[in-house]
């Protein structure tokens, strides 16, 4: 569903990426490992096309988007829930769910009474603005949000990051749910125990580069990689 | 009493024009975040186009306004896809020079097309004649321009608070990455933005044909109130946009009546005395 191939991508002059390949499977749950810094939310950024390529391929679904505008990336299915939710503080939770609905101009199961479904918390919050809204809710937003916009893949940025252990036990729940409404994810975080409870496969970056593909269980047990690139 | 009451609604009729210019250039810096200091030169395009429809080829009054503020709409439109896109990103200050280049520039278009000062043409019949308001005759033409204004303002709420549309440039106002990660067209909102600021400026200046001079020059006159209400109001605030209009308007006619040589001072003075209470202007977050 998606290819990514040797991607170097960067911020004005500096490079981050220096070459990273990677591919998600139709329905997989795919996780982008690795520590601060090692390039994870500049890739997923890159998918969308919000951070400048310089080389590389990013294929989805046999179409090219590097050099596509976001909007356009957007409408042809790629929702993307940034690490720290960029909730439009001047409209409410409902109006932030629906503006995703009908900026994306795609139809599909997702709409609001099946978000509100998904999170309650949401319906009983719809009229407040969304800077009135705690962290953990407004992760709840930005999440869904995305899904208002019937994506086929899910990019996920630190989706656990800050949250209790007993709301990432819900969200573990929820984003199962997600997928077994059809929809692909590929997230990115360096919280192992979540990945590996949720995540089929995963990669490890590590200075702009990919070090290790596999299953999130290859990758856990082998105590050398752990040690190098993710223990904290 | 019934002076200050008059003199009020005279200065409510102007603070109209006021309105009109600084809430197209407070909605292009809120959204755009390009501080356009050519704005007030399509207030006066607007003034020309309107004097030339209405007075010299004799177009009715209210088609003459439209096809004005429809002309500058896609003149802003050229603008702003054809010069300020390419500054995007850039220093700000590249912005203020383009910007102040094209009021040079419309000034000298202005005099070649048209020349020096003109005369005004008659305000159209519908519009002429006058009521008594506190035992003076008060012109409909001033009514009417407070009408407009008005239902501009309601308008603007309406386009900005209850359409996808409205909710859409909030939202690129406040995150254009996210906006555009969502899928809005965010260039859209941009050229569209623009013109409705410029079809605003337009409005304005033809409204002002009948009653005012237009001649080259006329623009960096207004751009420079405009500016100071803007700021009053908060930059980028439509609210604070139509109060500091109302509050600059008003409070000059006043200036004028009693402190006639002031006059200019006064609206520095206003905006000296809210800038030291509130420096982040009156309706800003």
């Amino acid at each position: 569903m998606l290819t990514v191939e040797g991607l170097v991508a960067g911020y004005g002059g500096s490079v981050v990426l220096h070459g990273v390949g990677f591919s998600v499977q139709r329905g997989e749950v795919v996780a982008l490992l690795g520590r601060n810094g090692a390039g994870k939310t500049t890739t997923l950024r890159a998918v969308v096309g919000l951070v400048h390529v310089h080389r590389g391929s990013v294929r989805f679904r046999d179409v090219e988007l590097v050099g596509r505008p976001p909007f356009e990336v957007a409408r042809r299915g790629i929702a993307y829930v940034p690490d720290d939710r960029r909730i439009f503080p001047d409209l409410t939770v409902e109006e932030n769910l629906q503006l995703a609905r009908y900026a994306s101009g795609r139809e599909g199961p997702w709409d609001l009474e099946r978000v509100y479904g998904l999170f309650p918390a949401l319906r009983e919050l719809r009229h407040l603005r969304g800077t009135q809204l705690s962290g953990g809710q407004q992760k709840m937003l930005a999440l869904g949000r995305a899904l208002m916009s019937n994506p086929e893949l899910l990019l996920l940025d630190e989706p656990v990051e800050g949250l209790a252990p007993l709301v990432v036990r819900q969200l573990e729940q929820t984003l199962r749910e997600i997928r077994q409404a059809g929809v692909t994810i590929l997230l990115a975080d360096q919280n192992l125990r979540f990945c590996r409870r949720i995540a089929d496969r995963g990669y490890v970056l590590d200075k702009g580069t990919v070090r290790l593909g596999g299953t999130l269980q290859a990758i856990t047990s082998d105590e050398q990689t752990v040690r190098q690139y993710l223990a904290v | 009493m019934e002076v200050f009451a008059y003199q009020g609604l005279i200065g409510l009729s102007s603070a109209m024009y006021l309105w009109l210019i600084s809430a197209g250039l407070t909605i292009i810096f809120g959204v755009l975040g390009v501080l356009n200091f050519a704005h007030g030169s399509l207030f006066m395009l607007g003034a020309y186009l309107g004097y030339t429809l209405y007075g010299l080829v004799g177009v009715p009054f209210g088609l003459a306004v439209l096809g004005s503020m429809a002309t500058v709409a896609v003149v802003g439109a050229g603008v702003e896809r054809g010069l300020l896109r390419p500054l995007y990103g850039l220093d700000p200050s590249y912005q203020l020079l383009l910007t102040f280049g094209l009021v040079l520039f419309v000034d000298d278009l202005a005099k070649l097309i048209w020349g020096g000062v003109f005369r005004i043409p008659p305000i159209p019949e519908w519009l002429q004649g006058s009521v008594t308001l506190f035992s003076r005759p008060y012109p409909i033409y001033n009514l009417f321009l407070i009408a407009v204004g008005l239902s501009v303002g309601v308008g603007l709420w309406w386009l900005f608070d209850r359409t996808w549309w409205g909710r859409a440039v909030r939202a690129t106002a406040s995150d254009r990455e996210m906006a555009a990660a969502l899928g809005i067209r965010t260039p859209t909102v941009f050229s569209s933005v623009f013109m409705l600021g410029s079809a605003l400026a337009a409005l304005g200046g033809a409204l002002s044909t009948p009653v005012r001079p237009v001649a080259p020059g006329i623009g960096a006159a207004m751009i420079v109130q405009a500016f100071i209400i803007t700021v009053i109001g908060g930059l980028g605030n439509l609210r604070g946009a139509f109060a500091g209009s109302l509050l600059v308007g008003v409070l000059s006619s006043y200036g004028t009546l009693w402190f006639p040589e002031f006059e200019l001072f006064f609206i520095f003075a206003i905006m000296a005395a809210v800038l030291l209470v509130r420096p982040q202007g009156l309706f800003a977050r």
